[in-house]
């Protein structure tokens, strides 16, 4: 066991167990029979493995993954913050290219070590910002023709 | 000799630009740390869906081809291995660069890579349509055991808890299994209409590889973490030409390495890397040397790297099985195209797979000439904050799904699987087999539907799927994968100490 509090991963194990389990429940109770024959192959095999990882982790016995430091939590949580807003929300209703644009620049901004109290690192910012829109809205929109919800503006 | 028939065919304006474009562009894309091959090309799948099937291919295998070269470029002038493939290279490489003689282990990387590409993309050429004529006789039993071989090597393999791997492995064939059932058209685990039409294979890719990548780049904060390129020196072409043919043995060893290994599903450049370095090591007058600059380690290391390309498709191409990632992702730029690999892959589309594997081919040369005059370029662009990679790869992951079919539920799906796989990755999960046993499950599953239905009119389930000597063979490999990589793990717990695998794993995570 690395030094990641044993929890973690009796939480992750945990989780991936109910999720074989359910899979399997699933595959054995679901009609037609016909149509859950390989899922019930699968699910069996997926169930067993989760359950002994599981049990793994409960006596403490895991040997791989290095989890998740408080450090990396911390750094991690505002940008995924920002990236599943973005995906799940801001995309679609503001539009890719609005949406895309806003979520770039505040992700350089939270990740940017140029120092925030400098206006030319703003202006930088900024500057990357549209630059990266005008080529993604160059690629996308005008040479593969993908039509995204709401185009350009809000 | 049906390869030199479509020779010309990469030599067309469009086909030959591409070809540019695709070295040029994975040279750069390779020396990014943290842009990996498997990532590379998975974001340029949606870029290929407006060109003909061939012309698509030859981007993707171009960029395969580069970015595993590309990558040695940060190995030596930063010491940060632009992907695992290049683990090896930065030993003897960083050291020679820091001794100043950068430019020549920037020559010899690269001309050792192209001999060594060149060797396993002629391997390709003669054993696919040998292997694609012998695979002609596989029923459906056969296929769906080298599906579960294919998931079963590389969950096994390519993890570091073979538990873990098998059941990645799982994870990835059960998601291949949500949507509709093809032949009885029943509803299965759609629990969000976004995965009514089943989980589409590229997004997924996009989201398996790259949504990590972007994770892992927040984790580090706002840190300034740029590591110093250093400066090379100029140093002539010819005399890394006379240096490559003085190592011959070095050369030798890790290109018949670099080509065996990558025959082998499952097993990546990193491995190919490794082994070809430790077995120069061993058979070099000059062993000693090893680690402290030495040209015969940077040729071993690339050499063994870039020969596992080529002969990573032979599977892929003759019986639809990827035997790697990169592969599994060459394979849903295929499947874009309506274009099913297999053992009449060859017969149906002559065209389509000989103009592929001769653009690798010409893709090697091209790699080596631009490699040398980019290098220090491509070491500009290793140099990238992380930030901007971060958002540059979560804007490109989120516009290349929603492309595949215009649709926001494939950009739920790229980030829900990526988001998931992330934390996956930190308990010991590891995305290859997951891309393996989604790619590889409807495969298995039609072929194990359609044995089972001639079984029940013949001879019995057991009968059909147990017996007969390719399906025992099939079942061994199998079997003998699991405990193999049993061993090893026991094996390896019991010499490993604790700060040894912690070590490792940070270094590869």
């Amino acid at each position: 066991m690395t030094d990641l509090p044993r929890n973690q991963h009796i939480v992750a194990s945990g989780l991936i167990a109910a999720v074989g389990v359910s899979i399997a429940y699933i595959s054995f109770t679901q009609e037609p029979a016909d149509a859950f024959i390989f899922p019930r192959l699968i699910s069996s095999v997926f169930a067993v493995l989760a359950i002994w990882t599981f049990g793994k982790a409960i006596l403490g016995r895991t040997k791989v993954g290095n989890g998740i430091s408080y450090d990396a939590m911390r750094n991690m949580l505002p940008g995924l913050i920002v990236a599943i807003i973005y995906v799940y929300w801001a995309a679609k209703a503001f539009g890719f290219y609005t949406a895309t644009a806003i979520a770039f620049f505040i992700l350089l901004s939270l990740y940017d070590p140029s120092p925030h109290s400098e206006l030319k690192s703003w202006g930088k910012r900024l500057l990357i910002a549209a630059g990266f829109i005008a080529v993604m809205y160059g690629l996308f929109a005008q040479l593969l023709n993908v039509f995204t919800p709401q185009e350009i503006f809000f | 000799m049906e390869f030199l028939y479509y020779m010309g065919d990469v030599f067309t304006p469009i086909n030959f630009g591409l070809l540019l474009l695709g070295t040029i562009g994975g040279l750069i894309l390779g020396a990014t740390p943290g842009l990996s091959p498997t990532m590379a090309v998975a974001l340029l799948i949606p870029f290929t869906f407006k060109l003909e099937p061939q012309q698509g291919l030859i981007l993707l295998g171009a960029a395969y081809t580069s970015t595993v070269a590309g990558g040695a470029v940060s190995a030596i002038l930063l010491k940060i291995p632009g992907a695992p493939a290049n683990i090896a290279t930065t030993l003897d490489g960083h050291t020679m660069a820091t001794k100043g003689e950068g430019a020549k282990a920037l020559q010899l990387s690269f001309i050792a890579s192209a001999i060594g590409g060149l060797f396993g993309v002629f391997l390709l050429i003669f054993l696919t349509p040998v292997l694609a004529q012998w695979a002609l006789a596989f029923g459906p039993s056969h296929l769906f055991w080298l599906a579960i071989l294919g998931v079963t090597v590389i969950g096994t393999l390519d993890s570091s808890s073979v538990v873990k791997g098998l059941l990645s492995g799982c994870i990835g064939l059960w998601l291949a299994t949500i949507g509709f059932d093809d032949i009885m058209g029943a509803q299965r685990f759609i629990f969000h209409p976004a995965v009514s039409g089943g989980i589409n294979v590229i997004p997924a890719l996009i989201g398996l590889f790259a949504i990590p990548q972007v994770i892992t780049m927040f984790t580090k904060g706002r840190r300034n973490d740029d590591a110093e390129v250093i400066s090379v020196k100029k140093h002539p072409i010819r005399l890394a030409f006379v240096e490559v043919f003085k190592r011959k043995t070095a050369l030798a060893i890790g290109t018949i390495t670099g080509s065996i290994i990558g025959l082998i599903p499952g097993v990546g450049g990193q491995i190919a890397g490794l082994v070809a370095y430790d077995q120069s090591k061993k058979f070099s007058k000059e062993s000693d040397k090893f680690g402290t600059g030495h040209s015969e380690g940077v040729i071993a290391a690339e050499s063994a790297n870039n020969a596992m390309v080529g002969p990573s498709l032979v599977p892929l191409l003759t019986l639809s099985i990827p035997g790697s990632p990169t592969a599994a992702v060459l394979l849903g730029g295929l499947l874009i195209h309506g274009i099913f690999p297999g053992p009449d892959l060859f017969m149906n589309y002559p065209q389509v797979a000989w103009t592929f594997i001769d653009s690798m081919l010409i893709g090697q040369l091209l790699m080596c000439i631009f490699g040398l005059y980019i290098a220090g370029l491509a070491a500009s662009v290793a140099r990238v904050p992380h930030a901007v990679m971060a958002a540059i790869v979560l804007g490109l992951a989120v516009f290349g799904s929603y492309s595949v079919q215009n649709s926001i539920g494939d950009v739920y799906v790229m980030a829900t699987l990526g988001l998931g796989m992330y934390f996956l990755e930190r308990f010991g999960f590891s995305a290859a087999p997951l891309v393996l046993g989604l790619i590889l499950g409807p495969i298995a599953e039609a072929n194990f539907i359609q044995g089972s239905m001639i079984a029940n009119a013949t001879v019995g389930k057991a009968t059909y799927f147990f017996t007969g000597w390719l399906n025992w063979l099939l079942i061994l490999i199998v079997s003998a994968s699991i405990a193999y990589s049993v061993w090893m793990e026991i094996m390896a717990r019991r010499y490993t100490t604790k700060d040894d695998a912690v070590a490792k794993e940070e270094a590869l995570s």
